[in-house]
């Protein structure tokens, strides 16, 4: 008999050792379970040190306060840090979600456009720029060229250059799934394409453009090196837009991470316990979304 | 590391709101101005004038200080583009610097000094607490030139102590700060190899070792790394812990970096009326690597509010914020100095 | 079913106001669209610009030379800008980071889409996607106070001690920050993206292939190794390099453990520089030349992430359209 197609001949050489396949067999699997472990464990040490060390300093005050200005004394928070990041992600919100979502309309309802291609291949290559980047070409571009100077603002535009591309991607998959039905019963009753798509597709694909949303947002929230060369930081509670540097959650941590002083790792172990909790529970509730919403992963 | 500051979150949130109340009304309860002051400069000095910033808005709680810690060179520039009220910088205004500031401001700036600092030489020799090193021999580490713990010439300052055969790692800085500055200064100042080879300044080539990012990352190479010696700012070694070497001064005395060593190196300094200066060749009982920082400010051109506020906090640090800037390792300016520095403030916007 | 007024209803495509709507729907949909290209193409062209006279003044130096010693100018480019030692510094870590992080992946991927009970499938692919979410400052903290010092420097030190006498590329001492730690926190980050990709592409290898295999009496792991992985090898390909284009990009966690050290090293247990983390460190402190100087290595950052973004990209399309991860 003849080995099937696609199947190579050493397996005809291995069947005379049936036993060491089996044992073979039996150690790769043990192996494949501990590179599981590997990956879990790590995930596990993240959370729980940063649970561990973050609670003794994570309180009502630490929420509520700006941090004090030296290092080196305890107390204060990163008050100023939350609302840096809810100021500068609700400006990339503001910017990225309209146009995302336009872009992905684009992509889905026109795709016989011979624009789609290119953008969808170079949205897909604007998921892998290096955050500095985006950084410097905001810097560049808006902070030096235009001379707005760091702030608000410009931190906001830098994040929603790079929260686009996520939400254009998941926005597309999901506009994808909406069911043609939908689209044909629309038009037969007389909806024009754009009635179609803005009150009907839209309204039916919103629980996972929600879900596409949360994740861009929790992405954003957790990024620094753009930042950096932006909003700048600041030790003040700032509202305004510009004229002013900004500081965000993550600058706070990255900054007093590198002190020696322990009130200051503390406070930054307490921001990373904040902002990790943020984080984890976007990401969990825009999963939740998507599967109350019917679309399962 | 004090802890009294554990009772400071509760008067600093008190404050804060206070501040911002009086802010929005526009009046101050100790007499004082209502204001609001940017600045950008040497991280060098920062924690002490975030120190004086807070301890000052406890007094004047409508006058709020921004300062960003951006470094001497940005300071100087931000300042001469007139983007910042003050500017702070390690390193005085060159010439041609001032030349410009004046033309772009249309006044003369100030070069106020507000506090000294020390670069302390960090060590990880094993089995060493009390190194004497003297300048030509930490520039020859630093070059490259000696490699080794039990090297003669580190022998030779250190009789009676039994040096390891240990393979000696200089660690420095990688990236650009006032620290790097200081001790280039002095290096250069000392030792005309290093003068001729490397030269001074922020950021420059160095020819051997490990480069760490900011105080952080040099103080825990050398705390990680047997044999490795480097620089750090004085304040940093001493916050953290680690064995410093006496160094030996221009009168043959070897001095440990203190708050006092540091008051001492100044002492003898001339002082010119600019007050742009250099510490060198310093003598007595002062330690050698020593820095002096400064704040730029103008003579004329500041609205009354903010140059009233100004020269208020400036006072205020020369005069109440000795005990912050001991606690954090610097030295205040020695009483005579800190008379005609305080004239010079007086200065500030005195042209209009 | 409807039986409204016939005149009432607009004819479908026909003349009327709303067919001007739908010419400005799809214009506006269509300016979205291009606004993406345009904002990538505005990247490129802005930073170039702005970088151009350091590519001048250095040419092929920039990529070979190690000279970086930026100037305090103001108008022109004064100082030297070799970034040879941060392209040593980017590379050496990815590498190390590819070099643990796909065989990892592969061997997760493996588990979970072929061993996995079906309980455990969901919340296991969950926890690693998870790992992928936590923020680079918060993992760069994690790894700058815990797991450097607790685990990957004990490990060092071993290695040192053992085959870093006879290999140079482990000899010791080690140091608190080094490319190694920064190769394997970089893994870490790395691994889970390459894992969600890896699950798509195992789940697309046809199921008459598999079961054949185990028709003449393969067992799982050899029908692993015979069938699943040399039917994906473009996929893996593709997933790898994709993994090694966010390794080039990462920036805060690798600057937090590398250590800031700005020259060429072989010994993995030193401190070393890359080009991400020099641009975040140098940054505040620079002088506009020196910005300037930040920027040409931005630059060749984004040439270098491009080039293997739109190959791996190439690569896996080739497998038909995937079903793209957003979150990547």
């Amino acid at each position: 008999m003849s080995v099937q197609a696609g199947a190579p001949t050493t397996l005809r050489h291995k069947s005379a050792n049936a036993a060491a396949r089996r044992r073979i067999d039996q150690a790769m699997r043990v192996v494949l379970a501990a590179c599981l472990l590997v990956a879990v464990i790590p995930l596990a040490l993240i959370v729980l040190v940063t649970l561990q060390q973050g609670l003794s300093t994570l309180s009502l005050e630490f929420l509520t306060t700006t941090q004090p200005l030296s290092y080196r004394a305890f107390g204060g928070g990163f008050l100023h840090g939350l609302v840096g990041t809810a100021l500068m992600v609700g400006i990339a919100v503001l910017i990225s979600v309209p146009m995302g979502i336009a872009a992905s309309v684009f992509l889905v309802e026109y795709r016989a456009n011979r624009l789609a291609r290119p953008v969808r291949f170079f949205t897909d290559v604007m998921t892998g720029v290096p955050s500095i980047f985006v950084g410097l070409f905001v810097y560049a571009a808006l902070v030096r060229e235009a001379g707005i100077g760091f702030g608000t603002l410009v931190g906001g535009v830098a994040l929603s250059i790079l929260m686009l591309p996520i939400v254009v991607r998941s926005a597309e998959e999901i506009l994808k799934l909406v069911p043609a039905d939908l689209r044909s019963a629309s038009t037969a009753l007389g909806a024009r394409r754009w009635q179609t798509t803005l009150f009907v597709v839209l309204p039916a694909a919103a629980p996972g453009l929600l879900t596409g949303v949360m994740l861009a947002v929790a992405r954003g929230a957790g990024e620094t090196a753009p930042l950096i060369l932006t909003a700048f930081g600041t030790s003040y509670l700032v509202t305004d837009l510009f004229g002013r540097a900004q500081t965000a959650l993550p600058l706070l941590i990255f900054e007093q991470a590198r002190q020696p002083f322990e009130a200051a790792q503390g406070r930054a172990w307490a921001g990373a316990l904040e902002l990790v909790a943020l984080v984890l529970l976007l990401t969990i509730a825009a999963r939740l979304i998507a599967t109350r919403g019917g679309y399962q992963r | 590391m004090s802890d009294q500051s554990r009772l400071r979150p509760a008067r600093r949130v008190a404050s804060a709101i206070l501040g911002a109340v009086l802010v929005g009304c526009g009046t101050a309860s100790s007499g004082g101005v209502s204001a609001e002051l940017t600045a950008a400069g040497a991280s060098f000095p920062a924690p002490v004038y975030l120190e004086w910033i807070g301890a000052f808005r406890e007094r004047q709680p409508a006058v709020t200080i921004n300062y960003r810690s951006i470094g001497s060179s940005g300071g100087r520039i931000q300042f001469i583009a007139l983007q910042v009220d003050f500017g702070a910088t390690d390193s005085p205004m060159s010439n041609q610097e001032i030349a410009d500031a004046t033309a772009e401001r249309g006044c003369a700036p100030l070069h106020i000094p507000t506090v000294f600092g020390g670069v302390a030489v960090a060590h990880n020799i094993r089995a060493v607490d009390q190194l004497v090193l003297d300048g030509e021999t930490i520039a020859q580490i630093a070059l490259g030139n000696i490699t080794s713990a039990s090297d003669p010439a580190i022998a030779a300052l250190n009789p009676g102590v039994t040096l390891p055969d240990q393979q000696l790692t200089w660690v420095h800085r990688s990236d650009g700060s006032g620290t790097t500055s200081i001790f280039t200064t002095y290096l250069a100042s000392v030792s005309e190899e290093w003068d001729e080879q490397i030269g001074s300044g922020s950021e420059v080539a160095w020819p051997t070792g490990i480069g760490g990012d900011q105080n952080d990352g040099v103080a825990a190479i050398i705390g990680q790394q047997p044999g490795g010696i480097g620089y750090v700012s004085y304040e940093y070694a001493a916050e953290v812990g680690l064995a410093v070497a006496a160094v030996v001064n221009a009168d043959g005395m070897p001095v440990l970096p203190s708050s006092e060593s540091i008051s001492q190196a100044v002492a003898e300094i001339e002082v010119p009326d600019d007050f742009r200066f250099r510490i060198l060749d310093v003598g007595g009982t002062g330690y050698p690597i020593a820095g002096a920082t400064w704040v730029l400010a103008w003579t004329c051109g500041y609205p009354a509010a903010k140059a009233r506020a100004l020269r208020d906090w400036l006072r205020f640090g020369l005069q109440q914020g000795d005990e912050i800037a001991r606690e954090l390792h610097f030295a205040p300016l020695p009483a005579e100095l800190e008379s005609r520095v305080l004239d010079e403030i007086d200065r500030i916007n005195a042209d209009g | 079913m409807l039986t409204a007024d016939q005149s009432a209803r607009p004819p479908i495509g026909g003349r009327g106001r709303g067919r001007f709507a739908d010419v400005a729907f799809r214009w506006l949909v269509t300016a979205a669209g291009a606004a993406v290209l345009l904002i990538l193409a505005l990247m490129i062209g802005t930073t170039t610009v702005e970088a151009w006279p350091v590519f001048v003044k250095e040419g092929l130096g920039f990529l070979t030379s190690t000279d970086w010693r930026p100037g305090p100018s103001r108008t022109e480019i004064t100082g030297s800008y070799g970034g040879a030692a941060f392209l040593w510094g980017t590379a050496v870590s990815s590498l190390i980071a590819i070099i643990i992080a796909v065989p990892l992946a592969i061997g997760i991927a493996l588990f979970l889409t072929q061993l996995a009970p079906g309980w455990l499938r969901r919340p296991a692919s969950y926890a690693v996607d998870l790992l992928a979410m936590i923020p680079s400052v918060v993992i760069g903290l994690w790894a700058l106070l815990f797991f450097v010092p607790v685990v990957i420097y004990p490990v060092m030190e071993l290695l040192a001690g053992t085959i870093g006498q006879v290999i140079p590329l482990f000899a010791g001492p080690p140091t608190v920050r080094s490319l190694f730690a920064a190769g394997i926190v970089l893994a870490l980050m790395i691994m889970p993206i390459i894992t969600a990709l890896l699950r798509e592409i195992f789940d697309t290898v046809p199921a008459d292939e598999r079961y054949a295999a185990f028709a003449v009496g393969a067992t799982r792991w050899e029908v692993m190794r015979h069938v699943i992985l040399p039917r994906s090898r473009p996929g893996i390909i593709g997933a790898s390099m994709l993994g090694l284009g966010r390794a080039l990009g990462e920036t805060i966690a690798v600057l937090m453990v590398v250590g800031g050290s700005p020259s060429i090293v072989i010994e993995l247990f030193r401190p070393a520089q890359t080009i991400a983390g020099q641009i975040a460190s140098g940054f505040a402190e620079a002088s506009p030349e020196g910005i300037s100087g930040l920027i040409a290595l931005g630059v060749a950052l984004f040439g270098l992430t491009i080039l293997i973004n739109v190959a791996a990209r190439a690569i896996v399309w080739r497998l038909g359209e995937t079903r793209g991860d957003a979150a990547l």
